[in-house]
């Protein structure tokens, strides 16, 4: 008998556990790199003190609708009051004093947590640096010191950072990894600059976060963030891809294509990223190091310019 | 004391109703003001994105603007020797100096067809570069503009000429159609200020 | 001749469209039969049509924003639909081609069609009544306003069967929306319909300003304006200052695309960021011109159904003009992730938390009017105390996505659209429906119906959380917006919850057009019937008058004494309306079909332009300023009721509310 009356609530409970275990699970709530760590702490943080005005005042909005029902004549009524200065200040001063809380941690999260911002890393770790390309409807990542290039698919060695620049020789995207923390928009004719770095190994989802246009869905890309020396192997397989990345196959590659499988370039030319930069910037690109602008030599910095 | 105040009633009704034209016509120019502001900003955005292109300094002539300058200071003047002729009633004196304030403005209009006539010519089109495409957006929002004003000269010379005396609704037009031909003035001071001399410079 | 208009371009191979073409053309079709059957065209065209009555526009303008409503949320259900298939391989039943379209047009629909046009109705059916006037400053072009904003809408609905509509989103962020990457129609059928339709905007800004400004009953000072008329009031501040700004990006945009000019392309120097600064400072105004006014209704509606005058009825005030002036300042929060520097997001970030002031101020307003009070629950309470709960909810989440560095996670994500769902139908849809409930008898004469009125509210506000609060969730998941299928198996229950969220919503539509049925058929039931012109005993001036008003709305211009007029004359035993007169002969504005052919005109040249048929885009360009000035030139615009009539008219109206005090 009492258990056909639990079965109903414990099947409820049942689907309420699987659920709060997914959301245990969620990527952004779950990170896997000491930016998403910040970021999930800094949402828990916002959310929990805004929740001290929220939670009493849905509680307030049914208490009074309920307690003053017109049906409740034992109830207190007041039909001309319409003022309290004591209420009026604290309706405007316990908002101020949260919105105040939120203000500091912004400014001081909108600093600490700038993606152009190079990681605190303990060691002085020699970042990895990864070139950002968002093309239709794919992503291509050059790895300029080891000279490689790939098609979506990242790899990171645990626990380096890593410095992304990101520009678009298309639309504008978002490049975004959300087990790893922030995303940053691909821009064509521009860099954009992202700091991240994996503290765990794992086949992490990412994706575009800014709609492009017919191929957007499938515009997806997997982060394999793997121990140096499984890291060192990977970029081994990737050089010994009979495929190199040129301005003749660069363009093949930069044509519209949808759902496209891995690709590893063996040989990238250098100075690839930057032309692509520069054909929609009048030849010219900024200089990562100066901060200044400087004219690209490159066959890339001519196709497609305005004459 | 209750017939006192529906009297007063009645009596305010008049001033209550009538209709605040100018005052809209006015409200709505703020808005035009917005438009050109924004496109002022644009400008201010491209003034250097000349995608290798001319620069203002290669293309702007000094002679022509102080003429489109010049006819278009001298039209509001005109316009406003309509004003005081309206305020008179005079109804042919009126349309006289409308006539001369259209003809100023067909002038400042026809100047800067052939300005344009020229750069494109030049292959200095709009499509040429972020900057020139800012340039004409602006310059020919203002030079559309007068011309809507000319239509709406016309329109009005017309409306006059079948009229004896001018009523309070024409009173209206006329002063709406000043206010918009004055403020078009001071948006080409703007223009010529703030593109083809800081261009220039 | 016909531009790039040929055959091809009308989607005979696509099912759904075929199917929805004739289900709207056989729906049209009995409508036309229906009206030419018991001859109302003439009626329909004189009273309607041509009308520059504010009331009879605001009809319209709901009519129109239901209609849209309709058109919207097929949309939306198709996109839960497709993303509750299109799963793990399956393709599901949208392809991109479409998907894309049905989610730009259903952002395009939902605000400029459902939620503008029903504020603007709204703004019509109560603003001159609540101030004492006897029409809009400018009754014509209010009347053309609403054309532009119905022509617009028939354009964006042309798009489904005559071509493509835009895939680029409700914003249509370039370069996706230049030539370069979307060559076809369907950008320019976004660009003209929203072009359009900001013309009837702005015209309606204007309109309202100075209706505010100028026509207030003596005595109505600033700080006895009810505080809906204030809301009206600074969303038209906000309209007349933001939507210049989007006729001119909008505008850039089409030079691009019409004459290859360079403003936001990648190449030729143009800049993309530009653009969405440019938009979004338009946007962000924009989603507070359609809260507030939202906030106005709440505000008339709790004190009449507390029995109590609004609480802190300066705060309120002081806490819309805030919010106003604010809402120019928060645009960046839009593009946090577009790398702009930590003290510029700092800055925008902080500027959109402060905003939640004084939004949270007017919250605690509602709550301590009910306080005290003796609320009645009428449908319309209903929804207003569901807003109080759905609104906070909502508002917390955007102050999460205000701290950039959480936005940086969470951006362009289904926490996003969860967030932005839930203060546009809890908050303005809420809030639309329920002024719609509670003005409905001034507007008609008779009061709609309560048992369905509920069930409506229940249907929908269960639903939205069904529907919307799993996309909080997947936002967490790491899903973003406008993705047309995913392989993700987290992500799949959820979806299909939403999914069920949506079909809940769909019966709280179904509800609401069954009460307006229900509504209408009953109509002339006794306990439906507004004889008094005040059925909820309320406060402010529009009560004073009959339901529907006459024509004038007004025979003595009421003298304002207070705060809440209405419920002061009452209380003293002031006559509001002057019964018994005497009365003076009332100057009214006539009708016009000017409105209307400047619309249709402007259709023509919308189309035509759509489609590079520029002969018959000349004849729309030359049609409008020919229509316009006629118009100009037209003497005979308006004309004097009699006295005698007036005296007929009010005396009629006096002796039904004694008959009603009687009994």
């Amino acid at each position: 008998m009492i258990n056909r009356y639990l079965k109903g609530p414990a099947r409820l409970g049942g689907l309420a556990s699987v659920l709060l275990l997914a959301g245990c699970n969620l990527d952004v709530l779950d990170p896997k790199g000491p930016v998403g760590e910040q970021l999930k702490f800094l949402i828990v943080e916002s959310t929990v003190a805004m929740l001290l005005v929220v939670v009493p005042t849905i509680i307030l909005a049914c208490y009074f609708a309920w307690k003053y029902r017109a049906s409740n004549t034992s109830a207190e009524y007041l039909p001309k009051w319409s003022h309290s200065n004591k209420i009026e200040v604290v309706i405007w001063g316990v908002p101020s004093i949260i919105i105040l809380f939120l203000a500091v941690i912004t400014y001081q999260t909108c600093h600490s947590l700038d993606p152009y911002r190079p990681l605190d890393t303990e060691a002085n770790a020699k970042p990895l640096h990864v070139e950002v390309v968002a093309l239709d409807w794919k992503w291509l990542f050059i790895y300029p010191d080891e000279g490689i290039a790939t098609v979506n698919q990242l790899a990171i060695p645990v626990g380096t950072p890593v410095d992304f620049v990101i520009t678009s020789d298309s639309v504008m995207n978002s490049f975004f990894i959300p087990r790893l923390g922030s995303m940053i928009y691909a821009m064509a004719g521009m860099q954009t600059q992202l700091h991240l770095l994996a503290s765990e190994p794992g086949d992490y989802a990412g994706e575009s976060a800014n709609y492009s246009g017919r191929g957007f869905s499938d515009m997806k890309f997997r982060t394999l963030a793997m121990p140096a020396d499984q890291y060192a192997s990977w970029v081994e397989k990737v050089r010994s891809s009979s495929d190199q990345l040129d301005n003749e196959t660069y363009g093949k590659l930069a044509a519209p294509s949808e759902a496209d499988p891995v690709k590893y370039y063996s040989h990238v030319a250098p100075s690839l990223f930057d032309g692509i930069v520069a054909k929609y910037n009048n030849g010219m690109v900024m200089d990562k190091n100066t901060g200044k602008m400087i004219r690209v030599q490159s066959a890339m910095s001519d196709m497609n310019m305005k004459e | 004391m209750a017939h006192d105040t529906t009297f007063h009633d009645a009596h305010s009704d008049h001033e209550h109703h009538a209709p605040p034209t100018v005052f809209g016509f006015w409200v709505y120019l703020m808005t035009d003001c917005i438009i050109f502001g924004t496109l002022f900003a644009v400008f201010a955005t491209f003034r250097n994105q000349y995608a290798g292109g001319p620069t203002g300094k290669e293309l702007f002539e000094i002679s022509g603007l102080a003429m489109e300058t010049a006819l278009l200071l001298v039209s509001s003047i005109t316009y406003g020797f309509g004003m005081i002729a309206a305020h008179k009633g005079a109804i042919r004196s009126v349309q006289l100096w409308l006539a001369i304030t259209f003809l100023l403005g067909l002038g400042f209009v026809g100047l800067e067809i052939n300005e344009f006539a020229h750069l494109i010519g030049e292959g200095a089109g709009p499509d040429r570069s972020a900057f020139l495409s800012a340039f004409f957006t602006l310059v020919s929002t203002h030079g559309l503009h007068v011309s809507c004003g000319l239509i709406w000269i016309v329109t009005l010379v017309v409306q006059l000429s079948r009229v004896t005396e001018i009523s309070e609704r024409m009173m209206n037009k006329l002063t709406m159609l000043s206010l918009f031909w004055h403020f078009l003035d001071i948006v080409w001071i703007c223009v010529f200020s703030f593109v083809y001399l800081g261009s220039m410079i | 001749m016909l531009g790039r208009l040929s055959f091809a371009d009308i989607p005979v191979d696509v099912p759904i469209l075929v199917g929805t073409f004739a289900g709207v053309a056989v729906i049209g079709i009995a409508v036309l039969a229906l009206i030419t059957y018991y001859g109302k065209w003439g009626y329909l065209w004189k009273e309607w049509f041509t009308s520059v009555d504010h009331k009879r526009l605001a009809v319209m303008y709901i009519v129109l924003a239901l209609v849209a409503l309709a058109r919207g949320f097929a949309d939306a259900i198709m996109m839960r639909t497709q993303l509750a298939l299109a799963y793990a391989g399956n393709p599901g039943y949208l392809p991109p081609h479409h998907y894309d379209q049905i989610f730009s047009a259903h952002g395009t629909i939902m605000i400029f069609f459902l939620a503008m046009a029903f504020m603007t109705g709204l703004f019509n059916l109560v603003v001159p009544l609540q101030i004492g006037a006897r029409d809009v400053a400018f009754p014509f072009l209010n009347n053309l306003s609403f054309w532009m904003t119905a022509i617009a809408f028939i354009l964006i609905n042309v798009s489904l069967f005559i071509g493509e509509f835009s895939q680029c989103g409700w914003l249509a962020y370039p370069p996706l929306s230049e030539t370069q990457f979307s060559p076809g129609v369907g950008v320019d059928y976004y660009i003209w319909a929203v072009q359009l339709s900001g013309v009837g905007t702005l015209l309606t800004g204007v309109n309202f300003f100075v209706t505010i400004v100028k026509m207030r009953a003596p005595g109505m000072t600033w700080m006895k304006v009810p505080v809906f008329t204030w809301t009206a009031f600074c969303a038209c501040v906000l309209i007349m200052v933001a939507f210049p700004v989007l006729t001119v990006v909008l505008g850039m945009l089409g030079l691009d695309r019409y004459l290859g000019m360079h403003f936001f392309t990648n190449d030729g120097g143009g800049n993309q960021m530009l653009y969405l600064s440019l938009i979004w400072t338009w946007g962000h105004p924009e989603v507070y011109i359609l809260i507030l006014p939202a906030f106005g209704v709440f505000s008339e509606v709790v004190p009449t159904f507390s029995r109590k005058p609004l609480f802190g009825y300066a705060t309120m005030v002081y806490a819309t003009c805030a919010i106003m002036v604010l809402s120019f300042l928060v645009w960046l929060h839009h593009f946090f992730t577009m790398g702009a520097g930590a003290d510029v997001n700092a800055f925008f970030g902080i500027a959109t938390m402060v905003i939640s002031i004084p939004t949270g101020v007017k919250l605690f307003n509602w709550l301590f009017t009910m306080y005290k009070g003796r609320v009645e629950f009428h449908a319309t309470m209903y929804w207003a105390v569901g807003f109080m709960i759905t609104f906070t909810i909502g508002g917390m989440t955007g102050v999460m996505m205000a701290i950039p560095a959480a936005d940086f996670v969470l951006h362009n994500s289904l926490f996003l659209i969860a967030h932005f769902h839930n203060v546009i139908i809890g908050g303005v849809y809420f809030g639309y429906v329920c002024g719609m409930n509670y003005w409905f008898p001034k507007a008609l004469g008779f009061k709609l119906n309560e048992a369905w009125g509920k069930a409506a509210f229940w249907f929908w506000f269960v639903g939205f959380y069904v529907a919307f609060m799993p996309l909080y969730v997947l936002g967490f998941d790491g899903m973003t917006r406008r993705l047309n299928h995913y392989d993700n198996p987290a992500w799949h229950p959820w979806l299909l919850i939403a999914e069920v969220g949506a079909v809940l919503v769909f019966c709280g539509i179904a509800c609401q057009v069954i009460q307006l049925y229900v509504s209408i058929r009953d109509r002339n039931l006794p306990q439906n019937v507004d004889v008094t012109g005040d059925p909820w005993n309320a406060r402010s001036l529009e009560w004073s008058t009959s339901s529907p008003p006459p024509i004038y709305n007004f025979a003595i211009t009421p003298h304002v004494h207070d705060l809440d007029a209405f419920m002061h004359d009452k209380e003293n035993g002031i006559d509001t309306r002057g019964a018994g007169g005497p009365y003076a002969p009332i100057h009214m504005p006539k009708n016009t079909a000017a409105g209307f052919m400047v619309g249709a005109f402007s259709l023509v040249l919308g189309f035509a332009a759509i489609w590079y048929i520029w002969w018959l885009a000349a004849i729309g360009l030359i049609g409008v300023f020919a229509t316009v000035i006629i118009r100009s030139a037209n003497q005979d615009v308006d004309y004097y009721i009699p006295a005698e009539e007036v005296a007929r008219i009010e005396n009629e109206h006096s002796r039904k509310l004694m008959v009603q005090a009687a009994e």
